[in-house]
């Protein structure tokens, strides 16, 4: 039977040799994931279970992002319940203070996913690693705490919406505009419950992380998982990084999809979200440039090095605007330090920016950038609810690095053309 | 399982951060997520909640992050159940795991509204709204799942299973 790269990966995890959309199976998941949020309703899980010890001390990673280095009391408390669980069970991928970094960026980063793992993690933004060619998704606490204590979970296997994208990139076009048109295409409800499967000769071009910025955002769109297949790119950035075995696996040519859907590239403007919503997308040129008091370049969306790369080759040699703040946050202490070695760090700092130690951050509304009542932001990050980073009255904006550079110069949305 | 409640109307697409924003994601104590169910958008929410109301909403209903804070503060608020035309993945599997009910209905978000009196029936989906008489059906939710909900959630109900 044919099958999508998402059903095989799934039949591969279960005791099925094949699967169809719909069908309800049990899995064994190769890596769970926790942050400092999630981790604590976990491990409360995991005890009430009362199993002694965890499923496997080297599947597990837990990761203090989200409020740290320490936001407050109740926060240093959590991240303290969740050190003295990883002490306990051995849990080899615990990372403290100094090591630690944004989850789905470390991850990758320290080789612990492979193409064609199965990934299950607290956090919206799992399906990060379906760049790699993995099966990826986000789930809650409780979920969570079920499977380090048991290694296995109940999944529906999710009917596959392709998206084909061909053509030449147009300038300051990449993997965020991209997704951002995505968005603004399918709706924040357009791809619930579904696989979304990234492919086209376009994609085919794009760097590894620029996939993770495009998987990265699957769930917006309300989907389980985003997934690219493992290719040339893929077996590049694999390259001595990992000791786990990898399975590089394709969708069949004949495979079914729930819809196919051509895009062309070469349409594609510069794009940004407008608030309240990840799919209120425009393009640069339909919308009107606000002025902006924050520009935040960071996140597990595009905390990584090449966007760093991207920033700096635009605020070299030139300053922030006055009035409006620039913060920048890389995704791992690795690319801190390759961001240094680079000269982008004395860069940035030269501009005006401030650069943060690497967590989320802002993001979403947790420290190191929050805003005031009436403030409006541009960022690299993935979601703009309201109140997402801070006073309900703020307004957050999202957008690509290269905008989000070119912006904090002209103290408004725009991009580097323009500058 | 049956409920009657006080209906909460709500619109479509209420993500996460509306439910519990993240500025109180550095605890787990229900009490704490209960008082701030809702601060930004319905701020005397928690207040005027009685044990047993019921929310109401259109699409795609709790949307965005995983956290399980979002039915956790719900449920801790006093909500018994949510009837939405829709729900967000990652919400859906949280209110089961946590015992909060939730039914699916086609245009709930039409067909109810702000203060209505509802009777509702978790296992064959009907609801019945006590001010104007009219009957309408949800989606019965699967067997295995009434079993976590009638359970109080996931974890008691494994808990449950292994003491058989």
């Amino acid at each position: 039977m044919t099958m999508t790269i998402t059903e095989k990966i799934l039949a591969a995890h279960s005791d099925k040799n094949s699967l169809c959309p719909g069908d309800l199976i049990e899995v064994d998941v190769d890596m769970a994931l926790a942050n400092d949020i999630t981790a604590p309703l976990a491990i409360k899980v995991f005890e009430e279970l009362g199993r002694a010890q965890v499923f496997d001390t080297e599947k597990i990673a837990l990761v203090p992002d989200h409020f740290v280095p320490n936001k407050d009391i109740e926060s240093a408390q959590q991240v303290k319940i969740m050190t003295e669980f990883a002490r306990r069970h051995h849990i080899k991928h615990y990372f403290e203070l100094g090591e630690s970094g944004i989850e789905h960026v470390i991850l990758p980063e320290k080789g612990l996913v492979v193409p064609g793992d199965l990934v299950i993690g607290a956090d919206s933004h799992t399906c990060t690693y379906g760049a790699l060619g993995a099966f990826s998704a986000g789930v809650g606490s409780t979920d969570l705490g079920v499977i380090m204590a048991t290694g296995r979970t109940w999944l529906k296997v999710p009917e596959t919406i392709k998206l084909v994208f061909d053509g030449q990139l147009r300038r300051w076009v990449g993997g965020k505009d991209l997704i951002l048109f995505t968005l603004g295409l399918l709706g924040v409800e357009g791809a619930v419950y579904k696989a979304l499967e990234f492919s086209g000769n376009t994609i085919s071009r794009l760097s590894m992380d620029q996939r993770f910025t495009m998987a990265n955002m699957a769930v917006e769109a309300g989907a389980k998982n985003g997934i690219f297949e493992p290719d040339s790119v893929t077996r590049s950035y694999m390259e001595g990084r990992s000791v786990k075995k990898a399975s590089y696996l394709r969708s069949d040519p004949d495979a079914r999809y729930e819809k196919v859907i051509n895009i062309d590239t070469t349409l594609i403007e510069p794009q940004v979200a407008l608030p309240h919503s990840p799919d209120n997308v425009y393009a640069l040129s339909e919308i009107v440039p606000v002025k902006l008091d924050q520009v935040f370049i960071g996140s597990c969306t595009n905390g990584r090095l090449e966007d760093l790369r991207e920033a700096s080759r635009i605020l070299k040699g030139r300053s922030v605007s006055r009035g409006t703040r620039l913060i920048i946050i890389p995704g791992s202490p690795g690319i801190y330090k390759r961001a240094i070695q680079e000269g982008i760090i004395e860069t940035l700092l030269d501009s005006g920016a401030v650069i943060g130690p690497p967590c989320c951050g802002p993001c979403l509304g947790g420290h190191m950038g929050i805003l005031a009542e009436g403030e409006k932001a541009l960022s690299t990050t993935n979601r703009n609810f309201l109140g997402r980073m801070g006073h309900p009255k703020s307004e957050v904006y999202l957008a690509s690095p290269a905008l989000c550079a070119a912006s904090a110069v002209l103290g408004r949305i725009g991009d580097p053309d323009q500058l | 399982m049956k409920f009657k409640g006080r209906v909460w109307k709500f619109g479509h697409h209420v993500d996460t951060d509306l439910i519990i924003p993240a500025r109180f994601l550095n605890v787990s104590e229900l009490g704490v997520l209960a008082k701030n169910c809702f601060a930004d958008l319905r701020p005397n929410f928690a207040k005027d909640v009685e044990p047993g109301d019921i929310i109401v909403a259109g699409t795609n209903f709790g949307c965005g992050s995983s956290r399980e804070h979002a039915p956790l503060a719900i449920k801790a608020a006093g909500i018994s159940l949510i009837i939405a035309d829709s729900f967000a993945r990652i919400f859906y599997r949280n209110a089961f795991n946590i015992g909060l009910p939730i039914l699916e209905m086609e245009n709930a978000g039409d067909s109810f509204k702000e203060g209505d009196l509802l009777k509702v029936d978790l296992m064959t989906g009907e609801i019945q709204c006590l001010n104007n008489k009219r009957k309408f059906s949800a989606k019965p939710i699967p067997p295995f799942m009434q079993e976590i909900i009638s359970a109080g959630g996931v974890v008691n109900h494994i808990r449950g299973k292994e003491a058989r």
